[in-house]
């Protein structure tokens, strides 16, 4: 069996159904929702960091160029969920595409400019003169497309997508190619890879996931505000879960995700802020002695980790 | 420099190449060609410009001024993995394999990006050349556990994926032992018998010998010697130079 398949029916596949079957037994809904949501986040901030190095703190800015992408569509164009959803999709590609000069920088450089890029997204959709489009600082509301079980079950769907596509860049031409220009640019362009061509693919590719996931997520929440559309904690945890688990690989965001946005639902609710200094600290520690996250813990034994 | 250095025949021609860093020029005007099936070492001492020959060759800096051509096409700052794609590759004086991809996967993927056009999918195949270049065993393995002239080996195996026709080779005998040394030798003449070129950067001269006859000697991004190795070692400029780096004889 190829291993792509291998991969997306050991591991993406029972996670998609664990997660199609909880409802049945656990009723917070939105609680899943949620996990499903940073399921999908950090495959896609895995797409861009761990297969090209990138790491961009500001990646909510893609989360909520789809938030408000689907928002207006529906709006505005009174586009069906389904359409609104593409839309979501297309605006943070779009978003993407004029922010790939950024690729050219490296490092925090490129850290910090993604930063303020989110940001300045977020000052555009906040301004109170965009009301009459945006509504502004004051926030949407979806309630005609409201449809909690139907955009459940398209999260799953993308999420789904969004694990077979991972498993595929692990270990597709592409996907590996992609690595290799991760590992080293000069002997990767003398094996002949575009990297930099590479490299902007996977951008658009992760901001396609984040577009999508900010999509289903304001059509799941149905009502929201630019500060909650692009609050920046969405790309503290993408990270953390996607660098603790281990990057470059389909299981070890997962893993990060369970574990540590677990951990946060069962004590962090009540002391956020020691979450939040608790998220910094393992960001820092995690960059400095563990880059490669849980996964390389076996991968050092020789264990291949999916 | 040996009359026919520039004619257009010659698979490779370097003309008057300048490459600075800053105020400060590695390569300050150096000119010599090459033909398929030619080897032509380059030797000089830590710091000549040897290595930045062979990066402005293969791409990884346009130059400052000169002109490099290869079949008949001026490069200019064309990007390496277009030049790869034409047929001209390289190994690093320090290798730099994609360390957390095995030795079969850097292979492959050399071979399905980096293969020159024309080249068809004879030799393709990267399981014979990775047995060929003694790294059959290591297959399976990631890069980065491998020692140091395993990687160089590695290096030598991904250039080779890619069917090149001008191969330029950094430092590749450093840290080989006496019987390694031997292979790779007659390993790089029988590509040169293949009808590929050679540009062999090496300090180790006796390595050198057996590979070629026609060195260019370089000191401070010039080249002050042009001719055959045993003549390069009596030439009054070429030993001043040599006695006054590190590396005498
Ligand atoms: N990317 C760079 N930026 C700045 N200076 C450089 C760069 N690459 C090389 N140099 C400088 O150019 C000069 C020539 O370096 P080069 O590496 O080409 O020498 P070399 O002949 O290969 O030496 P060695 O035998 O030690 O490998 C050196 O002084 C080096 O410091
Ligand atoms: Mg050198």
């Amino acid at each position: 069996m190829p291993r792509v398949l291998r991969d997306f029916l050991s591991v993406g596949l029972p996670v998609v159904a664990i997660f199609a079957l909880l409802p049945l037994v656990y009723a917070n809904q939105l609680l899943l929702f949620n996990f499903v949501l940073f399921l999908i986040l950090a495959q896609g901030l895995n797409a861009i960091y761990g297969f090209t190095g990138y790491l961009p703190f500001g990646y909510v800015g893609f989360f909520g160029a789809g938030a408000y992408g689907f928002a207006l569509a529906v709006m505005h164009l009174a586009a069906p969920p389904a359409l609104a959803l593409l839309l979501a999709g297309l605006a943070a590609v779009l978003l993407g595409m004029i922010l790939t000069p950024l690729l050219r920088l490296s490092g925090a450089y490129f850290a910090i400019a993604n930063l303020a890029a989110a940001q300045a997204v977020y000052q555009v959709i906040a301004n109170p003169a965009l009301q009459d489009i945006t509504k502004g600082p004051y926030g949407v509301s979806l309630a005609s497309v409201f449809a909690p079980k139907a955009s459940y079950g398209a999260a799953l769907l993308i999420l789904a997508g969004v694990l077979a596509l991972v498993a595929w860049l692990r270990h597709g031409r592409f996907g590996l190619a992609l690595q290799a220009g991760r590992d080293d640019p000069v002997s990767a362009a003398m094996a002949g890879i575009p990297v930099v061509s590479a490299r902007i693919i996977a951008w658009l590719i992760s901001a396609l996931i984040a577009g999508l996931a900010g999509g289903v997520f304001a059509w799941h929440i149905s009502v929201f505000y630019p500060e909650t559309a692009f609050d920046l904690s969405t790309s503290i945890f993408a990270i953390v879960f996607t660098l603790f688990g281990g990057a470059a690989t389909l299981s070890g965001p997962i893993a990060g995700v369970i574990l540590l946005y677990g951990l946060y639902n069962v004590i962090g609710i009540s002391v956020p802020q020691y979450f939040q200094l608790i998220y910094g600290a393992l960001i820092v520690g995690l960059v400095l002695f563990l880059p490669r996250g849980l996964a390389s813990l076996l991968q050092r034994r020789g264990i291949d980790v999916p | 420099m040996s009359p026919d250095s520039s004619s257009p025949d010659r698979l490779l021609t370097v003309d008057r190449l300048v490459k600075r860093f800053g105020g400060f020029r590695a390569l300050d005007g150096v000119s010599f060609a090459l033909g398929a099936g030619e080897v032509l070492g380059l030797v000089g001492p830590n710091g000549s410009g040897k290595t930045t020959c062979i990066n402005t060759i293969s791409g990884l800096y346009p130059p400052d001024g000169g002109a490099v051509r290869f079949a008949g096409q001026t490069l200019g700052g064309l990007a390496s993995h277009r030049r790869a794609r034409l047929g001209i590759n390289r190994t690093f004086q320090s290798p730099r394999p994609f360390a957390s991809l095995t030795v079969r996967q850097n292979v492959a993927l050399a071979a399905a990006y980096g293969r020159r056009h024309g080249a068809g999918t004879g030799g393709a195949d990267s399981a014979a050349l990775l047995a060929e270049l003694e790294l059959d065993h290591l297959a399976g393995r990631r890069a980065e556990d491998l020692n140091s002239a395993q990687q160089k080996q590695l290096d030598l195996a991904r250039a080779l994926a890619t069917a090149p026709r001008l191969l330029l080779v950094d430092e590749l005998a450093a840290g080989l032992n006496p019987a390694e040394l031997g292979r790779m030798a007659e390993r790089l003449a029988a590509l040169a018998r293949g009808g590929m070129a050679l540009l062999v950067v090496e300090h180790l001269l006796s390595f050198l010998d057996r590979l070629t006859d026609r060195v260019i000697v370089m000191n401070a991004g010039r080249e002050i010697f042009e001719g055959t190795l045993a003549e390069a070692t009596r030439d009054r400029e070429v030993v001043r130079v040599f006695l006054g780096g590190d590396h005498a004889g």
